[in-house]
């Protein structure tokens, strides 16, 4: 995320190329209640390009053919083709082809890591997560710690909604066996220093799992330089289809795992009392993968590698600064989460565009209900991290998230919405 | 045009709230939680010689969970028990007067599964079970 310093008093210079992007989204063109949809809920799954929905309906018109089995030309072409989606999402991570394990999505990915450290840890061991986490990334450590008789250990966050790095320092010890952490937060946006909790981990020999649902769509990652174990996210929140995600393993590290789904792909042979696996990464990949949505993840890949070199990263952070000053021009309205002072003072930006807020005189759920009469989406609710919600003591929150396709009117619609938050409820 | 959901009515009742606060001296009280929007929900209740001869309610939640809970208190104010028994969901909604979209049945009917609730804890579990298959 670049700060904007640009000679231009536009407080989003790049809108017009945003405005192109959008007409690669069809869905975005529609309309709602009578109005222009305008979609601020890309946290939750961004919209398909057309380039997308083409492959993944191309796979199966021209290319339909399980993977790996078939010795016909048309199955050959199936599993070049998903291989060679796999070769674009490590690329795309600088992951090596044989970490890239294909799965349903996070939520599963980090739930098959979970179960390959399993036989790791032991009773009394200290497995550390965040209160930011979502969900997805805090009961698969709670149920592996419940099972295992381990230590669950939470680091907390600091009043400006960043990690709290000091209170990190002194859970991550000796003691702790494994250190799980969101790249990005869902709910505040913040970019989490995520480098420095994967060395604290490494210094005390603890393997790392980094959630990346949120990071990976939205900044250019590179797994060898953040040196995490595992890195986990979903093709539906960076322009791919829903049902497929990936799960980065470290190549040392997989080779030693022993795999936790068994069945067709992941055997190399098989006995009537053994089997022997089969090689990186398919020992993982057990029975018929979503091809199709591999693919179509390839293509994403390759669609959003394409707009991060126009400038969209410095669009989107254009926006989320531009919306944030708009938004706290109402009264009432609180952000949860970092506010854009830093940004203000052209330093590193370390949030993306996820904005929670709250307002005095409306339930989230109500101002959701009033943005959707007006065709704008946006979301209510705990966003799946309910215990953060709760250390923060707010029982629901609203966002708004911003990807590639969104532009200022769509912010300057949402700000319409809001004044009428305002004169409905105040 | 804004959503159907916020006419002068829920408003009103959302802004003024009617019997909000806890009750003192109450017979029974209950509490619930819509976990998914994060509405909350206790209704106190004193119930006297077969009537209920107070009520309120106290708790947070959406224009549609409040204004429910306090038209339903107005509703069954020193009226008889029997009513309360005899409580259905249309009877939320025709006190509501709106359309209530899926995504907020949870949000309407949190008043009315509150309320049953404490009745249920009030008398005895027979009435509890007859309350129960009805939500
Ligand atoms: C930070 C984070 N982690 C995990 C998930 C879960 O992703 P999925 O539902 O695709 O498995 C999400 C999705 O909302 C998320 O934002």
């Amino acid at each position: 995320m670049i700060p904007m310093n640009r000679k231009t008093n536009d407080p989003v210079p790049c809108n017009e190329l945003a405005l192109k992007i959008k007409l690669d989204f069809p869905l975005l063109s529609r309309e709602m209640a009578g109005k222009k949809l305008v979609y601020l809920d890309s946290t939750a799954t961004t919209q398909k390009p057309q380039v997308v929905l083409d492959a993944e309906l191309k796979y199966y018109q021209e290319t339909n053919a399980n993977v790996h089995r078939g010795l016909y030309t048309l199955a050959e072409d199936a599993t070049t083709q998903y291989e060679q989606a796999r070769m674009k999402v490590a690329e795309f991570i600088g992951a090596q082809y044989e970490e890239v394990i294909f799965t349903s999505g996070t939520t599963s990915s980090i739930n098959m890591a979970a179960r390959l450290l399993e036989p790791l840890v032991k009773e009394g061991d200290e497995i550390v997560i965040t209160i930011m986490e979502h969900h997805s990334n805090f009961l698969p450590w709670q149920q592996l710690a419940k099972r295992k008789k381990c230590v669950l250990k939470i680091i907390p966050i600091t009043k400006e909604y960043g990690l709290d790095m000091a209170a990190a320092q002194k859970i991550i010890t000796s003691k702790t066996k494994i250190v799980a952490c969101t790249y990005v937060s869902n709910v505040l946006g913040t970019i989490n220093a995520v480098g420095e909790v994967i060395e604290m981990a490494k210094r005390v020999g603890a393997y790392t799992l980094i959630d990346g649902a949120q990071a990976v769509p939205h900044m250019m990652l590179e797994v060898k330089k953040l040196g995490c174990d595992f890195l986990a996210f979903s093709g539906h929140k960076m322009c791919g289809p829903t049902g497929i995600g990936v799960l980065y393993g470290k190549r040392e590290l997989l080779e030693k795992l022993e795999p936790v789904v068994f069945g067709g792909e992941m055997v190399k042979e098989a006995t009537l009392h053994t089997l022997s696996w089969n090689e990186l990464p398919w020992k993982f990949e057990a029975g018929t993968p979503n091809i199709a949505g591999a693919i179509a993840l390839g293509t994403a890949v390759a669609y959003i590698q394409e707009i991060f070199t126009l400038q969209m990263q410095e669009h989107l952070g254009d926006l989320t600064k531009y919306a944030l000053a708009e938004m706290q021009t109402l009264p009432g309205l609180q952000i949860i989460g970092p506010r854009g002072e830093e940004m203000e003072k052209g330093e590193k930006i370390e949030r993306i565009g996820v904005i929670s807020f709250t307002m005095d005189c409306a339930h989230p759920h109500d101002i959701a209900e009033i943005l959707n009469s007006h065709g704008v989406c946006i979301r209510a609710g705990h966003h799946c991290a309910m215990p953060l919600h709760t250390t923060l003591a707010i029982p629901a929150t609203a966002r708004v998230s911003f990807y590639v396709y969104n532009t200022k009117e769509d912010v300057d619609a949402l700000m319409r919405g809001l004044r009428r938050v305002v004169e409905v409820f105040a | 045009m804004d959503s159907e959901m916020y006419q002068e009515n829920i408003l009103d009742h959302y802004k003024h709230p009617r019997h909000k606060g806890a009750l003192m001296r109450c017979t029974v009280q209950h509490h619930e939680l819509n976990p998914v929007c994060g509405d909350m929900l206790t209704f106190y209740l004193q119930i006297e010689d077969g009537m209920i001869k107070d009520i309120s309610f106290a708790g947070h939640g959406c224009a549609i969970s409040q204004a429910s809970a306090s038209l339903l208190a107005e509703y069954l104010y020193q009226k008889p028990v029997t009513l309360l028994e005899e409580l259905k969901p249309e009877m939320i909604y025709s006190l509501l007067g709106i359309e209530i979209s899926p995504g907020r049945v949870k949000c309407a009917l949190l008043s009315f599964v509150t309320v049953t609730k404490a009745l249920g804890e009030y008398g005895n579990s027979e009435q509890h079970r007859r309350v129960e298959a009805k939500i």
